[in-house]
């Protein structure tokens, strides 16, 4: 074809880039055959549009399709039962599992949303509700927080937790570096629900003879409730797979731990980057297991919190 | 500038506009016009048909020398009314006049908008209810208000909706269902909703869930209803149905109604005051009763209004 004669593009690539092309043209010689010129303007940008929307997906359906095609030959009962405190990491994948990395991960997203979660609310509640005389300034900061790389974080907890107040690695230090990380996700998004609640609501609630606080605890937080289920899902995934800051901060471990304030822990970033620097086959094959395990771990998570934010919300 | 009392008492014989007294109708009336001919009969029935003798409990409302400010742009200016008890008062004038914001000011919601200023007094119950030491949402309860959108609180079923002013005043009451039941009706919604007290609110028509909105205001039991444009965003068969709840109503509490619907004003009310800015703040042009406003205004400018020469 001509686009492979004179472009450096090939195969399938030039195939996709033929197809698109030759249905812009076709798209738009139909309508404007059959109509008129808007009509022509009008499939082209549909196409393109549609192309858009493709090209996004394709990275992600690729993403999912190569860790789910690597990730499930290490899939076995086993994995879930036992840790790796006993087997070497080229060992073969049906030996060991990652445990402990599932359990040090939960405790991080546990605590860490404990401790964000609050905050971040009534960060959000701040600036929207009370509208005190700061708010421009916490929203501010708020969003500079967003901006901070995970591993500033983790060296924080690093130098306060550890170097300044002598503790040792454990999962509360974990957690500790990830609710830094999520207390912005979680302010900025329940801001914008909060935003988003008609202040008709508020008003009535007003010209009822309640107060701002009751207005607030009974009307808008009820009406912004999977709204503010929803901050915390995407506060969940900002953090579940950052690895850098849990390098500093939970010390990395091959046994189950199932205290979180004390000693080593794992997490299933960790775990992921572990075996991958190890580089051997069986190594990299639990690699590609962890992210598959994370993945799902994390769309469990999802899942609940949705049904729990649905649950008698059925009005809408 | 909350209360400039001093003033407020000294002008308040000249300056006030003594209405609420129900006069019956007018008789002369060639300045009207054939438009305006059928408004005013209308006003004229409607204000017949009223039960003279009716008891109402509670006193009515007064607002004395009321002056309002948004930031340093005055938007009313010196308005002065009695709102008796038992009677509907409409306010009607073009947008941007200042009414809304005269009756926000009833039941102390303008201070909620940051810039909001005021000056003047509002009467409840011989007080002011400006006063230092007032708690504003006991003064909430006595003054409910209705919004010009439905606004039921679409975390709650119909009941929880009806029964929220209690929940959300903390106020305790023994025979809830009772309560429930009794505004419902006063509401004119009972019947169409007895059967499905559990659903949300968001599943009733948008008249039906305005019915249901007044119902909610009914329960904590307030001496003065505010409505602001109740019927701007519901067709004519639910409004019909909501002027009907008006009158039903007036026979109880004091109703202030602000309408953009002349046709309405003159249906439902007993008074008409007509506000109206010449691009400055807002101002009562005239206030009396609604067959007088509309089949003899004194003023050519509410004339021109209630005719549709302007507005």
């Amino acid at each position: 074809m001509f686009i492979v004669s004179v472009t450096p593009l090939k195969g399938k690539l030039g195939f996709a880039i033929t197809l698109i092309i030759m249905s812009l043209i076709t798209t738009s010689t139909i309508s404007w055959i059959r109509r008129d010129r808007k009509a022509a303007v009008s499939s082209v940008s549909g196409v393109l549009v549609f192309v858009a929307a493709a090209f996004v997906l394709m990275p992600l359906m690729s993403i999912l399709y190569e860790i789910i095609r690597l990730g499930i030959g290490g899939l076995s009962w086993g994995i879930f039962t036992s840790d790796m405190s006993k087997t070497s990491a080229d060992a073969p994948i049906a030996e060991g599992g990652l445990l402990h990395a599932i359990i040090g991960t939960l405790y991080l997203v546990i605590f860490a949303t404990i401790a964000s979660a609050p905050i971040g609310f009534l960060t959000a509640l701040y600036i929207v509700e009370v509208k005190g005389r700061f708010a421009g300034t916490v929203r501010f900061f708020v969003q500079a927080m967003s901006g901070v790389p995970s591993i500033v974080a983790g060296l924080f907890i690093y130098a306060v937790w550890m170097i300044g107040l002598g503790n040792s690695y454990n999962s509360i230090a974990g957690a500790g570096a990830l609710t830094i990380l999520m207390i912005p996700t979680v302010a900025r998004v329940s801001e914008e629900v909060l935003k988003l609640i008609p202040n008709d609501l508020r008003e009535a609630g007003l010209a009822l003879g309640a107060t701002q606080w009751r207005t607030v605890a009974m009307i808008v937080l009820p009406a912004a409730k999977s709204g503010l289920v929803t901050a915390i899902v995407l506060g969940v995934a900002r953090v579940a797979g950052e690895t850098a800051p849990l390098l500093l901060t939970i010390g990395g471990s091959d046994q189950i731990n199932f205290n979180p304030a004390a000693g080593n822990n794992s997490a299933l970033p960790f775990y992921v980057w572990k075996n991958y620097s190890f580089g051997s086959e069986q190594a990299v094959a639990r690699a590609w297991l962890g992210i598959l395990i994370l993945m799902i771990l994390v769309f469990f998570l999802f899942s609940i919190a949705r049904y729990f934010g649905r649950l008698k919300d059925r009005s809408r | 500038m909350i209360g400039s009392g001093d003033n407020a008492n000294q002008n308040r014989e000249e300056s006030m506009n003594k209405v609420g007294t129900n006069q019956s109708g007018v008789t002369n009336t060639n300045r009207v016009q054939s438009s305006q001919g059928s408004l005013a009969s209308v006003a004229r029935t409607s204000s017949d048909n009223k039960d003279a003798s009716r008891v109402v409990s509670g006193s009515g409302l007064e607002a004395r020398n009321i002056h309002a400010w948004f930031g340093k742009k005055m938007v009313l200016e010196d308005i002065s009314m009695d709102f008796a008890p038992g009677s509907v008062t409409a306010l009607i004038g073009p947008s941007g006049c200042g009414k809304s914001t005269f009756i926000r000011i009833l039941n102390r919601m303008h201070e909620f908008i940051p810039t909001a200023a005021l000056a003047g007094q509002v009467i409840l119950d011989g007080k002011d209810v400006y006063e230092p030491g007032v708690d504003v949402t006991k003064i909430r309860l006595k003054i409910g208000m209705v919004f010009q959108k439905p606004n039921p609180f679409p975390s709650m079923t119909i009941r929880e909706n009806v029964l929220s002013g209690l929940k959300l005043s903390q106020i305790k009451i023994s025979n809830p269902d009772e309560l429930l039941e009794s505004c419902l009706r006063r509401a004119g919604l009972w019947d169409e909703v007895k059967d499905r007290l559990s659903e949300y609110g968001g599943a009733l028509s948008g008249g039906q869930q305005q019915r249901l909105c007044i119902a909610r205001s009914l329960a904590v039991n307030p001496q003065v209803l505010l409505m602001d444009e109740p019927c701007s965003a519901l067709d004519p068969g639910s409004t019909l149905r909501i002027e009907e709840t008006i009158r039903e109503l007036s026979e109880s509490m004091c109703i202030i109604i602000v309408t953009h619907n002349m046709q309405q004003a003159a249906r439902v009310s007993d008074d008409t005051g007509f506000f109206l800015s010449d691009g400055g703040p807002g101002k009562l042009i005239e206030i009396g009763s609604t067959s007088q406003i509309f089949s003899n205004p004194k003023e050519a400018r509410t004339e021109d209004y209630v005719s549709g020469r302007f507005g």
